[in-house]
């Protein structure tokens, strides 16, 4: 996080990820990385070892895919308590909604926080979800980016 | 009836609170009330297991050796184990199958921890390839956020009410307040527990499960050495369940992102939590509905339905209804938590699973004092470790 004083004052910060590699950030069309085992169909994400981890299925080669940006409402919470570090929390702290939603073509559920501005009460399980892009923190010269879920507009 | 039984000789606690000891003291103590209990000295053991704790520095991470040499070296072989909250089941199944492959005939099992205040955090450090460290940093999704997550879908999808998860820990309050090892000994009322405030709504700070110091111990031993030291009719441990999930791993689980994908291989019959008891239910020959008397993981007042449906007690959708009839509580068909549960002694993770055994002994024997369930002769635990621990033990007398 180093500043140089002939850095221009209102440089626009370069946005990345929060995380290399789980995300592209796309901002017309954000998406998930995640990984296909062809053979037996499935998908994967995040990539945590380099294979397949269906019984069976260890020698067959992982695909890099953007999964799907819209799935199903399985659950959601919202959280009145400031989480512990690393959590990375608003300061002043203000409640947020963790949000778990069944992406439909990949037949998984994804974590990810309910974007701002959603009210948790207006939402149910089983409605319909998209993901969307927030910025998780910020150094200098970068603005990291997480993604989020928010209902699909009626 | 199973072939795989030993039997219980000994079980023995230390309490349960915020003692600020160091967990070895919490281990001896629960292990020397456990060997008085079975009626043998600690030279009769010949083998020990010992529950590892993860925040107690490197005496921790070999339980086994601590414990065997704080009671003073012996010689015999030691074991030690970490399987999260289901430390305690693994290490009772090493000692189980020990004895059953007739390499021990007296074994002690136990487990002790020493825990910090406030939420459970995850190890320090900038740990981007621990999916435990990555789902703080980038989710802040806490333990309770999962057990928040578990709750809402009960109500909506089941039509599980405030007032459902209110009841389980005025029940549980109820249970627990005569028990000299739990640490919270108060009764609670509904309206209490609703005005408590919101943690992980819709569940709330008095529903949700604190970190506490304790331990817990018992003796374990061949139906042969059962016999020869005189009991015609010890607790017997007749099944243990320590499975894992099978992919396609279809339920959210903490601490991950994401479930496993069943878009390529059909998600199996039972969901990882249904599986871990029917495991133990099929080993030792017995059905859901000849259980007396259950303790389970009520991480949350919640996740205690869940459990009733995991176990077999009812079917999927029925436990708001199971709870509402009553046949939960002490005096109806199958009490849950007779100890109080974890909402009366928060968790001791490495003990926490010992101790539900613990519970089962003295209910079986008939010995749990006011809150002994009346004629209980099947009990079940069950209880789940982080990254795909099951954990259930089958005890009948």
């Amino acid at each position: 996080m180093s500043t140089t004083s002939d850095k221009p004052s209102a440089k626009q910060k370069k946005r990345v990820p929060a995380i290399e590699g789980w995300i592209d950030i796309d901002p017309a069309n954000p998406r998930l990385v995640g990984y296909k085992d062809d053979a037996s169909g499935t998908y994967f994400f995040p990539k945590d070892v380099s294979i397949a981890r269906a019984p069976g299925f260890s020698d067959t080669p992982l695909r890099e895919v953007r999964l799907s940006n819209r799935g199903k409402l399985w659950s959601y919470t919202t959280n009145y308590y400031k989480p512990p570090e690393p959590a990375i929390a608003k300061d002043p702290f203000v409640p947020y909604t963790v949000a778990a939603v069944e992406l439909t073509e990949e037949r998984m559920v994804i974590l990810g926080q309910l974007a701002d501005g959603v009210d948790p009460k207006s939402i149910t399980v089983g409605q319909e979800m998209e993901l969307t892009l927030a910025t998780l923190y910020e150094d200098d010269e970068h603005e990291y980016v997480v993604w989020k879920w928010k209902p699909v507009a009626a | 009836m199973s072939r795989n039984e030993v039997a219980i000789l000994g079980a023995g606690m230390h309490p349960w609170g915020k003692w600020g000891k160091n967990f070895v003291e919490y281990g001896v103590v629960a292990l020397k009330a456990a060997i008085k209990d079975a009626g043998i000295e600690w030279k009769d053991v010949d083998f020990v297991v010992g529950g590892d704790t993860m925040r107690n520095g490197y005496p921790g991470y070999v339980a086994g050796a601590t414990f065997a040499k704080a009671m003073g070296w012996t010689g015999i072989p030691i074991a030690s184990c970490y399987a999260a909250c289901a430390t305690g089941a693994q290490a009772i199944e090493i000692a189980r199958t020990r004895i059953l492959a007739g390499m021990a005939q007296v074994a002690v099992v136990v487990g002790a921890d020493t825990t910090p205040k406030g939420f459970l955090a995850p190890n320090k450090g900038e740990r981007t390839l621990d999916p435990d460290w990555l789902r703080f940093r980038l989710l802040s999704a806490t333990n309770p956020t999962y057990f928040g997550l578990y709750a809402q879908r009960r109500m909506d999808l089941y039509g599980a009410t405030e007032q459902d998860f209110a009841r389980i820990k005025v029940k549980n309050s109820k249970h627990g307040f005569s028990n000299p090892n739990a640490r919270y000994r108060q009764i609670y009322t509904e309206a209490e527990v609703l005005a408590s405030p919101l943690v992980a709504a819709p569940l709330r700070l008095f529903e949700i499960c604190a970190t506490s110091d304790g331990g817990a111990a018992l003796v374990l031993c061949s139906m042969e050495y059962a016999k020869k030291k005189g009991i015609a009719k010890p607790v017997r441990i007749s099944a243990v369940s320590t499975v894992s999930p099978t992919f396609p791993n279809t339920v959210i689980d903490m601490p991950d992102f994401s479930t496993d994908s069943a878009a390529g291989i059909a998600a199996p019959e039972r969901t990882f939590k249904d599986s871990i008891s029917w495991a133990a239910y099929r080993e030792a020959g017995v059905d859901p509905s000849d259980v007396n008397v259950a303790e389970v993981y009520d991480l949350s007042s919640a996740l205690e339905l869940d459990w009733y449906e995991n176990i077999g007690l009812c079917k999927q959708g029925e436990a708001e209804g199971l709870l509402r009839s009553g046949a939960t509580e002490i005096g109806g068909r199958v009490p849950v938590n007779p100890s109080g549960g974890l909402s009366c002694f928060g968790e001791a993770v490495p003990a926490q699973a010992i101790a539900q055994v613990c519970e089962l002994t003295w209910q079986l024997r008939g010995t749990a004092g006011e809150r002994q369930v009346a004629g209980a002769k099947v009990g079940i635990t069950a209880n789940q470790g982080l990254f795909g621990h099951g954990s259930s033990v089958l005890c009948t007398r």
